[in-house]
């Protein structure tokens, strides 16, 4: 029920924006922006403000994996103006010259408010900070049912336990199912080394019976039901679900996870980049960052944000905010050439074939 | 000259949405990504992981199509035995799902049939033993079977219908009991709907992708989601071409078949 109350809400939404749009008299005055970020990744309020404040009308789009986002801004069908990749994936574009560099001159907000230490983690895959500014950041962990699962969780592999036989839930995206075995087993996620990869390709189709789904989304309400035992999950995902059912809890597995930056990004063949620009510095402000981020529950680099939340249980939230100083194999996801992406993909088609 | 005329829109409409469409698949699956000729994309059938995936597909939309048969032409018979008014109703009742969105439709089963959704917990409550068929390739089945059946359903009571009733009077004035004037009389007449039944739900359950993800879980790839993989994710479009063009194959059989059972387009009126 949860998840058709969820769509019809989806779709009143979504008429609802138009018809904001619509009404706005201001809207539209002064040019267009073409958003293309991950579905509900923002608080659509701050739209609706940056729509008023700004007289920009805002044509928004959503997808649900980096994966499926890449070739629709490479054919260009479609001109966006910003975009909000994974690092890995902002890495790829600007190795295949999709994106143009950002000046920060006309983003203060972008300048001031983005924590020093995030623009060092960007600079991984974005060298010199000229294409991306940090939105959100996050780990991946493991999200389980207390009321399932009584023993602690600390491992990966207990995501390869046979008492959670149709229990487990993994993420249907190439990166992270293999992020998820190569961890488990101690390995690099960014391997390239054939032997470990085709040793974990073995792990993940010995799991696949155990699995109940490959999921993306649906992680959430799956675990919120109390549809699965345990679930992969990225970090901001886990606040949301512990707000709707209590039992849930989330874990950074000991052997280390995937540490992710999303960005803004500006495509090459961007349309509006001056109000690209302004979208992202808007986006950088304070107060609005604070919005997204009590919205979607997703970690903020924005410094000037962290400071404005109220909320004690939040600003404390190891989930949102954890030290990270507790584990060793932390990573970022880098790109690894078309080669990598062909080999990852063939053996992610053998796992699921 | 007028009658060329009419036909402009439709020439237009197949040009620009069925021809230059297929030519495209045709050249991506015919060449590589230096635009040189080859015919690895098609031979690429042949891996493990897409015959496989291929032979899946297959095998659940027989599946499919044959549960859709056996559940379509009783009701079509008892349709076309009714009267006008009657039937009209039953048909609209029986078409009223079709009014809303297909993939809204599929997602509510996913709901009804989850562990904890709704079916389960009826039967939980009844203390009768629970459901467990999503994620699996029942589930998939039952996701064809309710999506395309109206599409057995049609074309059968199209033809059922229109069966001349003096022709069964006969039959039965001969001395033909009614098992022996069903299987000599109605049964073959109503074969061309037979055979149009079959196409219009063998092919969406064979290429579908959108079934197989909601409630399979994406455990189970049909070739649909792997052609579907190669277009969104991977972005190898050659690949999905040449892997479309094999699927073609599947489906011009099945529909020169039917062709050549339906000489005189009697199940086409639709």
């Amino acid at each position: 029920m949860k998840k058709l109350t969820a769509l019809l809400l989806c779709g009143i939404t979504a008429v609802s924006l138009l018809t904001g749009c619509g009404s706005d008299s201001n809207a539209g005055v002064n040019g267009e922006v073409y958003v293309y970020n991950w579905g509900e990744y923002i608080d659509p309020e701050t739209l609706d403000m940056f729509e008023e404040e700004t007289g920009i009308k805002v044509i928004y789009d959503e997808f649900d994996i980096n994966e499926n986002m890449y070739p629709k801004v490479e054919a260009g069908a479609v001109a966006y103006d910003v975009v909000c990749p994974s690092d890995y994936m902002i890495q790829k574009m600007i190795d295949n010259g999709l994106l143009q560099e950002l000046n920060f001159d006309n983003m203060p907000n972008a300048k001031a408010n983005i924590g020093a230490q995030y623009y060092e983690q960007a600079a991984a895959f974005d060298p010199g900070n000229k294409y991306c500014v940090p939105y959100c950041w996050g780990t991946v962990g493991i999200l389980y049912n207390k009321t399932m699962v009584t023993e602690p969780v600390t491992s990966w592999s207990i995501l390869w336990d046979e008492k959670y036989d149709d229990n487990i839930l993994m993420q249907d995206s190439v990166r992270d199912a293999f992020m998820v075995a190569l961890k488990a087993k101690g390995y690099s996620m960014n391997t390239m080394d054939k032997s470990q990869l085709e040793e974990v390709t073995n792990d993940l189709i010995a799991q696949k019976p155990l699995v109940q789904a490959y999921v993306l989304d649906q992680v959430r309400d799956k675990m919120i039901g109390g549809e699965a035992a345990l679930g992969v999950i990225y970090s901001g995902e886990a606040i949301y679900t512990q707000r709707d059912n209590a039992d849930l809890e989330y874990v950074i597995p000991e052997e280390g996870t995937n540490v992710w930056i999303d960005g803004w990004v500006v495509p090459k063949n961007a349309p509006n980049k001056e109000n690209a620009e302004k979208f992202i510095d808007f986006m950088c402000r304070g107060d609005i960052a604070l919005m997204n981020f009590e919205y979607i529950t997703y970690s903020t680099p924005n410094t000037a944000a962290q400071a404005l939340i109220e909320d004690e249980d939040i600003k404390n939230s190891k989930i949102a905010f954890p030290d990270l100083s507790q584990y060793e194999n932390l990573e970022t996801y880098r790109y690894l050439g078309e080669e990598g992406d062909e080999l990852y993909n063939s053996l992610w088609k053998k796992v699921k074939g | 000259m007028s009658k060329k005329l009419l036909s402009a829109p439709y020439l237009f409409w197949s040009v620009m949405f069925i021809l230059i469409p297929l030519g495209m698949v045709f050249y991506y699956g015919f060449t590589d990504k230096t635009g040189a000729f080859t015919l690895d994309n098609i031979i690429a059938i042949t891996t493990a992981e897409h015959s496989k995936a291929l032979w899946e597909a297959l095998k659940l939309s027989f599946i499919s199509t044959l549960i859709c048969f056996l559940l379509a032409y009783p009701l079509a018979l008892i349709l076309s035995s009714r009267n006008v008014k009657q039937n009209s109703f039953l048909i609209l009742i029986f078409i009223l799902p079709m009014w809303m969105n297909f993939l809204l439709r599929t997602l509510a089963w996913q709901t009804l049939l989850e562990k904890t959704g709704v079916i389960n917990s009826i039967l939980k409550f009844l203390n009768l033993p629970t459901l467990n068929i999503i994620n699996k390739p029942e589930a998939i089945v039952l996701g064809m079977v309710y999506n395309f059946l109206p599409f057995m359903v049609l074309p059968l009571y199209n033809v059922l219908v229109k069966i001349d009733k003096n022709v069964i009077n006969a039959a039965r004035d001969l001395g033909a009991n009614s098992v022996q004037t069903f299987f000599k009389i109605i049964f073959p007449l109503s074969l061309p709907g037979v055979f149009s039944g079959i196409t219009m739900v063998f092919v969406p359950a064979l290429t579908t992708f959108v079934i197989s993800n909601i409630l399979g879980g994406s455990k189970i790839l049909l070739i649909g989601n792997v052609i579907e993989q190669e277009f969104t994710q991977t972005g190898n479009w050659h690949l999905g071409s040449g892997l479309s063009i094999v699927l073609m194959v599947f489906i011009i059989i099945n529909m020169v078949i039917s062709a050549l059972t339906d000489k005189d387009g009697e199940a086409q009126g639709l």
